[in-house]
């Protein structure tokens, strides 16, 4: 059986963290599953952990009072759901729904939040992978803005 | 130069703006022979002339096939048409896609919107040549689920085990089960080997623009990149001037061209 050190290991998002670092998130880590149709988390709700999602898809998903509930993203397998946790006031932004059945790695991030406090090193090589992929996600969203395939294209 | 009269077969409704024109001569038996990535002139009489690439089979040369979306005032009257009534024909015109420079490769399509439309004569020739390709995958994004260009056929598509489909949305109401997000979003965990892949990108600029640089952030070379450049075509055969851009016409030179070879005028925003 693979141990949790593997997974996270072998987890893009965590590729190149030295060993003691990996050692440390390891503690925070804990094997999640969540049916299809599920909320991983709602809107407002308070934000103290994030994902690698393993297996599934999750829609992040935002009410709009006269239009319904419109899908704004789907994560897939390889991907991280979450980085509310990181940010003060932690809360999250949007409502993540299962969309496939989801296999993932929940990480505690208050439990994080004190490591890296306790510890810049690990906190400095977290904000950077977090920090890259918050810039793609703006990227994308930019894009997703700019209505390539609207009417004027 | 002179156009030639083709009677349309049907007139498919794709998406709510969107449809395609099958053709024939009118004629009677003459066939029409075109390479993936071309495009016609179609002239609606009284009305205007307009670039349109063909998105038929290119092995079915009886029946010519157009896919466009109704924005301006030609493509609004070309909506209008039913069947019977007559076109006028001028082409086929421009450089095609590199089937077969792709041979023995990966070939990873990303198509964008009505982008979709130019790319699948490309396909229908793999498809019918399978054995002469390694993988062929389809990144396709359109704005909505509703806005999904050729959906039997991408579903047919997605059935086999020889071609991969992934397909995403900008948007979407929480009833869809596929994914949401730019096309681009799909390059990093596509299926295909960058260091051989052949990529054949297809929609509006600005989606080809990041389309590339995402594939370039994978591994792909500007060599391996053919892109689809659309201008405002008018002759056909890079005399008038309409679509130059920089040193090239987009119509003879193009509608394809090698990024590499385009590069310098991609980006140059007074072109």
């Amino acid at each position: 059986m693979r141990t949790l050190e593997t997974i996270l290991s072998e987890h893009p998002f965590f590729k190149g963290l030295p060993e003691r670092h990996l050692k440390v998130i390891v503690g925070c880590a804990s094997n999640v599953s969540f049916g299809e149709g599920e909320i991983i988390f709602r809107e407002g709700e308070e934000a103290n952990c994030f994902y690698l999602i393993r297996q599934g898809r999750v829609a992040l998903e935002v009410y709009a009072a006269g239009v319904g509930t419109i899908t704004i993203q789907t994560l897939d397998a390889g991907d991280i759901l979450g980085w509310s946790w990181l940010v003060p006031p932690y809360r999250w932004h949007f409502d993540a729904r299962v969309v496939e059945p989801v296999r993932a790695i929940a990480l505690d991030g208050e439990c994080l939040r004190r490591k890296c406090e306790e510890d810049h090193d690990l906190g400095y090589e977290l904000l950077k992978r977090f920090a890259e992929i918050i810039t793609q996600r703006l990227q994308a969203t930019r894009l997703q803005l700019l209505d390539v395939y609207g009417l004027r294209s | 130069m002179i156009p030639c009269p083709f009677r349309i077969r049907t007139v498919r409704r794709e998406t709510q703006d969107t449809f395609t024109l099958e053709l024939e001569p009118a004629g009677g038996s003459e066939r029409f022979a075109f390479k993936p990535g071309q495009f016609n002139m179609l002239y609606v009489f009284g009305v205007g002339e307009i670039p349109i690439s063909i998105s038929g089979d290119p092995a079915n040369a009886g029946v010519l096939m157009h896919t466009t979306r109704e924005v301006g005032t030609v493509t609004k009257a070309m909506g209008r048409l039913k069947r019977g009534d007559i076109i006028g024909v001028r082409g086929p015109f421009g450089t095609p896609w590199p089937v077969q420079e792709a041979e023995g490769a990966d070939v990873v399509i990303v198509a964008g919107g009505i982008g979709l439309a130019p790319l699948r004569p490309a396909l229908y020739h793999m498809l019918a040549h399978r054995d002469r390709y390694e993988k062929i995958v389809l990144l396709y994004g359109a704005r909505t689920p509703s806005d999904i260009l050729y959906r039997r056929e991408l579903q047919r598509w997605r059935a086999q085990f020889d071609l991969e489909v992934h397909i995403t949305v900008d948007r979407a109401m929480s009833g869809w089960r596929g994914n949401v997000g730019v096309v681009t979003s799909l390059i990093p965990r596509a299926p295909f080997d960058p260091r051989s892949a052949v990529a054949l990108v297809c929609g509006p600029e600005i989606m080809m623009r990041f389309t590339v640089l995402e594939l370039q952030r994978r591994g792909v070379l500007p060599s391996q990149i053919y892109i689809s450049m659309e201008r405002n075509m008018k002759c056909g055969v890079g005399i008038c001037g309409h679509c130059q851009l920089g040193h090239c016409f987009v119509c003879k030179d193009g509608p394809v061209f090698r990024y590499d070879r385009i590069e310098h005028l991609f980006e140059r925003r007074e072109i």
